[in-house]
C-alpha cells in the first residue's frame, strides 16, 4: 500500500469541493494521479480511491471506462493520432504507417527507450488541418510523413 | 458570401484569447447587466423561445422550451432543492466538428457570460462546464476567464447586487465520445461510468446528482447573451428562414479551403461550399455529411438545400453540428462508411447488445468489403443493421446516429458498395441469415 503525496491529496481534495457528492471526483482523483506519475497503478489507485471515499472496484470500473486514463506505463510522450474521419480523408493511413514503422511500434505500444507511446484517437477537433495529432499537449496539424520526422526529433 | 458575425465578432485571425477588458470593451457583460435589471429570472426563457433558439449540439431542440420545463421555487422557496444546475456540454467529440474549441479558445467570455444568464434563467445555483479531455488549451483559457469574471463580480455571491449568485465550475473530461449525450454526460460528472440514462425522468426533473438539470451546447449558450441584448425579433430576422439566428458552419475533407465561418441559418448548401473553395485539386463532389459524423450523406443533388434543421431534415439528413464532412469523386465510399463505423463500433458504451454487438459486427463487414473479401448477402445483412441498431431499438442515440450514414450510403452508393463482392465468392449462410427477417 503505498500513500499518495501532499500536493495530490490537495489537488484531490480541491476537486472533491467542488461537487456535492464528493464521489464525483473519481475521475478527477485519477487524473491528478496520472499528472504526477504518468499512469495509474493498481496501488496508486487503491490510495486515490481511499482519499476519495469510494471502494478501489468502483475507482478500477471508471479508470478502465475512460480512454485518457493510462492504466499502464506509457512513454515520456504520448502521441495521440486522430484517426476520425476528416483526418481519414486527408492522409491518416500514411500517416499512421509512418509512424508504426518509424518508432517500431504499433498502436498501444511503447518504444523500447521510453520515449513515446502510441495512441489512436478520436477527432480531436482539429479538423481543417488535417492529418493531426497530439504529443503531450501540443496540437500538431497538417500532417505528412517528412513532417512527422521533424516533429519526433523536437522531443527528448 | 459575406459571413454574418454574430458569436464570432470579436474572435481574432489568430485566435488570440480576448480577455476581460477588452471583452468589456467590445460590449462584453452588457448582456448580463441588461438580464439582472430588466428582466425577471422567469422572463429570460420566454425571450430565448420567442427567438426561436435551437440547440446548436446536433439534436436542435428548441432551448426556451427546454429551459420551460426546468422546476420553479419563487413562489416555494421551502420546496427548493439544495441545488439547480446548469451544464454545458463542451465534450466535442462528434467527427469532424470543431467550432466549440474556436469559441472556447478565442472568446472564453462569451460562454461564460451566456451561463450566468443562462443560470439566471433556469433558477441554477451551480453550474460546469463539462470539457473534453484533450482541450487542454481550452481549459487554460476558460479558468483564467472564470478567474476574471469573479474578480468583476460577475461570478460568486450576490452577482451585481441582484440577489442573484453562482458558482461555475470546469469538469475536464478523461475520454469517450458517449460523454456527449446528456444523460451520459451526467453520469461521468458524477464521477461514474458514463453510461445513458433512462428517460423519463429528463434532467429537468432529475437531473446531475438527482436534481433539476439544464444541459446545454457551448454555441447554444453563446447565442443567449446576444438575444438578450438585441432582441427576439432581431434573432430572429438573422435567419434566412424559420429558424432564427446565424450558425457555425465549417468545411473539413476534400475542400480547398478548410475552416470554420458564420453563416445565417437558411443559408444554401452550395454557397457553403464555395466559400470554402470548393472541392480542392479541380474534383468533383461526390458527397458530403453535413453536420457529424452520425448525419446521413447529402450528394451533389443536394446543392440547393437551405442550411437549417427543417432544411436538411427534408432532403433525409440533420443539419447536427453543422460542420461537414467532404470527399471527392475519387474516394471509395467503402473507406468513409468503414471509417466512420470503426469509430462508432470503439465509441459504444457497451451498455445495451445491439449497440456493442451490432456495431463492431458492421465494422467487420464493411472492412471484409473493402478488402475484397465480400461475400453475397452482405449488402442484404447491412440493411438489416440500419433497422435493428435503429431508432427505437437501442438504449441511446448513439447506434442510430451511426446507421444514419450506413443507410444513406445503401441508399445513395449501393452499386459502388455492391461491386465490391468478388463474382466468384462463395456463399455462405449469410444470405439466408439475412432473409430470416427476425422483426
Amino acid at each position: 500500500m503505498i500513500e499518495l503525496s501532499e500536493a495530490e491529496i490537495e489537488a484531490i481534495h480541491h476537486e472533491m469541493s467542488l461537487y456535492e457528492d464528493p464521489g464525483a471526483a473519481t475521475i478527477e482523483a485519477l487524473k491528478v494521479v496520472q499528472e504526477h506519475r504518468g499512469w495509474v497503478s493498481d496501488e496508486a489507485m487503491a490510495a486515490a480511491a481511499k482519499v476519495v471515499g469510494v471502494t478501489p472496484t468502483q475507482m478500477e470500473a471508471v479508470a478502465t471506462f475512460y480512454n485518457l486514463i493510462f492504466r499502464q506505463p506509457v512513454g515520456r510522450h504520448v502521441i495521440m493520432l486522430c484517426d476520425s474521419i476528416s483526418c481519414y480523408l486527408t492522409g491518416y493511413e500514411e500517416v499512421r504507417d509512418h509512424l508504426k514503422s518509424s518508432l517500431g511500434i504499433d498502436f498501444g505500444q511503447t518504444t523500447e527507450d521510453g520515449r513515446f507511446t502510441l495512441l489512436p484517437i478520436c477527432c480531436l477537433g482539429d479538423c481543417d488541418k488535417g492529418p493531426s495529432m497530439r504529443v503531450g499537449e501540443t496540437y500538431h496539424s497538417h500532417l505528412t510523413p517528412e513532417r512527422v520526422d521533424e516533429i519526433l526529433a523536437e522531443y527528448e | 458570401m459575406e459571413e454574418t458575425k454574430v458569436l464570432t465578432q470579436r474572435i481574432r485571425p489568430d485566435r488570440s484569447p480576448v480577455w476581460i477588458d477588452d471583452y468589456m470593451d467590445l460590449g462584453g457583460y452588457e448582456a448580463l447587466k441588461t438580464a439582472l435589471a430588466d428582466y425577471g429570472p422567469t422572463e429570460v426563457g420566454p425571450l430565448i423561445k420567442e427567438a426561436g433558439l435551437r440547440g446548436r449540439g446536433g439534436a436542435g431542440f428548441p432551448t426556451g422550451v427546454k429551459w420551460s420545463f426546468m422546476p420553479r421555487f419563487e413562489d416555494r422557496p421551502d420546496e427548493r432543492p439544495a441545488h439547480v444546475y446548469l451544464v454545458v456540454n463542451a465534450d466535442e467529440m462528434e467527427p469532424g466538428t470543431f467550432k466549440d474549441r474556436l469559441i472556447m479558445e478565442g472568446d472564453p467570455h462569451q460562454l461564460i457570460e451566456g451561463m450566468i444568464i443562462a443560470s439566471y434563467a433556469i433558477g441554477a445555483d451551480t453550474a460546469y462546464v463539462f470539457l473534453r479531455g484533450e482541450y487542454t488549451e481550452c481549459r487554460r483559457r476558460l479558468q483564467q476567464a472564470i478567474d476574471e469574471a469573479h474578480e468583476k463580480g460577475f461570478l460568486g455571491e450576490n452577482i451585481l447586487d441582484s440577489g442573484f449568485s453562482l458558482n461555475l465550475h470546469l469538469h475536464m473530461s478523461a475520454g469517450r465520445y458517449i460523454c456527449g449525450e446528456e444523460s451520459a454526460l451526467l453520469s461521468a460528472l458524477e464521477g461514474r461510468r458514463a453510461v445513458p440514462r433512462h428517460k423519463p425522468p429528463f434532467p429537468a426533473a432529475s437531473g446531475l446528482f438527482g436534481q433539476p438539470t439544464t444541459v446545454n451546447n457551448v454555441e447554444t449558450i453563446c447565442n443567449v447573451p446576444h438575444i438578450v441584448k438585441n432582441g427576439a425579433e432581431w434573432y430572429k430576422s438573422l435567419g434566412l428562414n424559420k429558424d432564427g439566428g446565424t450558425k457555425l458552419f465549417g468545411a473539413s475533407g476534400h475542400v480547398a479551403k478548410p475552416g470554420l465561418a458564420e453563416f445565417p441559418l437558411g443559408v444554401k448548401l452550395g454557397d457553403v461550399l464555395e466559400h470554402f473553395g470548393g472541392i480542392r485539386n479541380g474534383r468533383k463532389l461526390k458527397g458530403l455529411l453535413p453536420g457529424g459524423g452520425s448525419t446521413p450523406f447529402l450528394t451533389p443533388d443536394h446543392l440547393d438545400t437551405p442550411m437549417d434543421y427543417d432544411g436538411v431534415g427534408a432532403v433525409g439528413s440533420r443539419l447536427g453540428t453543422a460542420t461537414m464532412i467532404v470527399f471527392d469523386d475519387q474516394t471509395p465510399i467503402v473507406g468513409v462508411l468503414k471509417n466512420l463505423e470503426h469509430f462508432y463500433a470503439q465509441e459504444s458504451c457497451g451498455w445495451c447488445t445491439p449497440c456493442r454487438d451490432g456495431l463492431p459486427w458492421v465494422e467487420k463487414m464493411l472492412v471484409n468489403l473493402e478488402a475484397g473479401k465480400g461475400q453475397p448477402g452482405d449488402i442484404e445483412l447491412l440493411d438489416l443493421h440500419v433497422k435493428l441498431l435503429g431508432p427505437g431499438k437501442t438504449f441511446c442515440a448513439h447506434a442510430p446516429g451511426a446507421m444514419g450514414p450506413l443507410e444513406a450510403g445503401l441508399k445513395y452508393y449501393r452499386d459502388e458498395l455492391s461491386a465490391l463482392i468478388p463474382d466468384d465468392a462463395s456463399n455462405l449462410s449469410r444470405t439466408q441469415a439475412a432473409n430470416a427477417n427476425p422483426l
